[in-house]
């Protein structure tokens, strides 16, 4: 292996409190040629996804009319892109919902085209 | 949350539960599993649910209900299995006081004054911030500083935005949370301040609400002083020496409009102090023993009163314990005293209970006091003989650490204290 045609890329994993500084090195096809820094077989598990594809569940509030509190507390149905977070943030911000409202009730239908639905994480009755 | 039903109040309860947070609405179950009949949940605030309602982000439940959820989905759980549990849920109702013969004080929205006749209390008022830091702070008193909970009640119950450009005091996980929940928002996040230096909340906080955002994090280092006339307009920030002193050669301006304060939680004992319960200098919270009862007969405590949880579900495991108590204390049921005193030995802040018995298992919860990596957890007698031991892989003060004590480890034991201590291998 020459060196010079790795690039080093690091990450802190988040399996248990030891925290181990991981390194990923990539060859220039993008491959990953070697993992190092994990105390444990999950280390290297949480490096090949975070170095792939990272994933992120999203849990904000959005506005709601009619209910106890003016915010109603939502989340993802399931992890989405990493990259797309903050862009899912500025589009929750534009939503508003209507009281009375269950847990699990379907907020966004596809957010943002990532096939993800956003629902909510509380009642929220109306008040009357 | 749930929609209220028509509430009567009795003037006579087997057991009332001050606070309805998972702490208060855990005992309740438990207390009507032991048998109770008639139990009160009170909570000051205008819903149950306590500070998880605010704790919208998602890390609740692993250990307790086997998956993941958020905090308001927690609650909502817990409190809908304590109403279908035939537990009486009574909010903004604040317990003022309990006099010797279990009297308690109530005043609520709904009656007014009331006394109720209990049998057993149990008491889950939770945690409050501390705020000790901000007040040693020099500089002046503008508008813009806030508790990072306080924050948090705002952004996510009130839909308030504390300010536009935030400084955060503190790095455990609520600071760390906060940082996330205001970048979401839209919100500048000038950095994250930490004194000590390592950073304080868990590696998953750190990756996913710091670097993810980009947000700096800044160890070694602390506010020195607050700008402003009205309000908050700068910090000033230097890195500390090894001492923890600020190095003011190397001090550098912040511009921001609001500073979150986060150093830690304390009990909130002011009902705790009115009622004279033995209080452990440590941890704030009442001394209880191995049933979780505190100093006062037939009053029990649990969760974040007691002592400072990073998990809802060792609050909900120390919630059954207490309310199953108190119901059996209810109907005249009281197990033995307990025999062995623990105390808290080399490298180990506090131990909760604190006081065991040697024919029963026990869960003891501890906090040590410095980082260790590979560590043993002994138990040693007055003489200094080791009685247990167990090999720990990896210790920080972040974390409570569980000891789960089985009858047979104390076999053979005759002393009446233990001391407890977690040190290098
Ligand atoms: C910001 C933050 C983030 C957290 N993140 C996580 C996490 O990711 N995962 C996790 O497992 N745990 C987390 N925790 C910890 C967990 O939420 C707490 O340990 C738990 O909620 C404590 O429960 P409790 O019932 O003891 O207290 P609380 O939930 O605080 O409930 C106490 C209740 O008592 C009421 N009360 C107080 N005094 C009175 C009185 N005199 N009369 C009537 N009512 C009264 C209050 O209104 C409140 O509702 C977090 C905590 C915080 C603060
Ligand atoms: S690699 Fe293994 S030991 Fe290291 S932090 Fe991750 S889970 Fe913990």
């Amino acid at each position: 292996m020459t060196d010079h045609d790795a690039t080093t890329f690091s990450y802190l994993c988040i399996g248990c409190p030891l925290g181990c500084r991981l390194e990923v090195d990539e060859d220039d096809h993008g491959d990953i040629i070697e993992i190092r820094g994990s105390g444990c077989r999950k280390g290297d598990r949480y490096a090949k996804q975070e170095h792939a594809d990272p994933r992120r569940n999203v849990t904000t509030t959005v506005a709601i009319s009619g209910g106890l509190w003016p915010r109603l507390p939502v989340k993802t149905s399931s992890e989405i892109p990493k990259d797309q977070v903050l862009a899912a943030c500025e589009a929750l911000r534009q939503v508003r919902v209507q009281a009375p409202v269950k847990m699990g009730d379907v907020v966004v239908d596809d957010l943002l085209g990532t096939g993800c639905s956003v629902v909510a994480t509380r009642h929220m009755p109306a008040i009357t | 949350m749930i929609d209220d039903r028509p509430h009567v109040l009795h003037s006579k309860y087997d057991v009332v539960v001050a606070g309805g947070g998972p702490a208060g609405l855990g005992a309740a179950m438990a207390a009507r599993t032991a048998g109770a009949e008639r139990v009160l949940v009170v909570d000051r605030e205008a819903e149950a649910g306590g500070i998880l309602l605010q704790c919208i982000h998602s890390g609740f439940g692993l250990h307790h209900l086997g998956e993941e959820l958020t905090g308001p989905e927690y609650a909502q759980r817990i409190l809908q299995s304590a109403l279908d549990d035939g537990v009486d849920v009574l909010t903004n109702a604040y317990l003022l006081d309990i006099d010797n013969d279990q009297n308690l004080k109530l005043l609520s929205t709904d009656h007014g004054l009331s006394i109720l006749d209990t049998r057993a209390t149990v008491l889950a008022m939770g945690a409050r911030e501390r705020t000790r830091a901000a007040i040693r702070i020099p500089g002046g008193r503008p508008a813009g500083i806030f508790t990072a909970g306080a924050a948090q009640r705002l952004v996510n119950l009130n839909g308030v935005l504390p300010g536009r450009r935030v400084v955060i005091l503190g790095s455990g996980d609520i600071g760390l949370i906060m940082a996330r929940r205001l970048a979401m928002e839209g919100v500048e996040v000038a950095g994250v301040f930490e004194l000590m230096p390592h950073a304080n909340g868990l590696s998953r906080n750190i990756v996913q609400c710091v670097h993810d955002f980009d947000v700096p994090l800044h160890l070694s280092t602390t506010v020195v002083e607050i700008h402003g006339r009205n309000r908050i307009d700068k910090v000033t920030v230097a890195p500390v020496d090894d001492h923890l002193k600020p190095i003011l050669s190397k001090a550098w301006d912040v511009p921001c409009d609001t500073l979150l304060v986060s150093v830690g939680l304390i009990p909130e004992n002011e009902l705790s102090r009115e009622l004279r319960l033995r209080l452990d200098p440590t941890t704030s919270g009442p001394i209880v023993s191995s049933t979780m009862e505190t100093s006062r007969d037939g009053v029990f405590a649990c969760g974040n009163v007691v002592h400072i949880h990073d998990l809802v579900d060792f609050v909900s495991a120390e919630a059954e314990l207490a309310g199953g108590h108190a119901g059996r204390f209810a109907s005249g049921i009281r197990p033995p005293h307990d025999n062995v005193r623990l105390q808290p030995g080399a490298n180990v802040a506090y131990c909760v209970p604190h006081t065991v018995t040697t024919d029963q298992p026990h869960t003891v919860y501890l906090r040590v006091r410095k980082p260790l990596e590979k560590s043993m957890l002994r138990l040693r007698d007055s003489e200094g003989a080791v009685v247990h031991e167990r090999r720990l892989r990896y210790v920080v003060p972040a974390e409570m650490v569980t000891l789960k004590l089985r009858p047979g480890v104390l076999d053979g034991f005759q002393g009446d204290s233990l001391l407890v201590e977690v040190v290098a291998r």
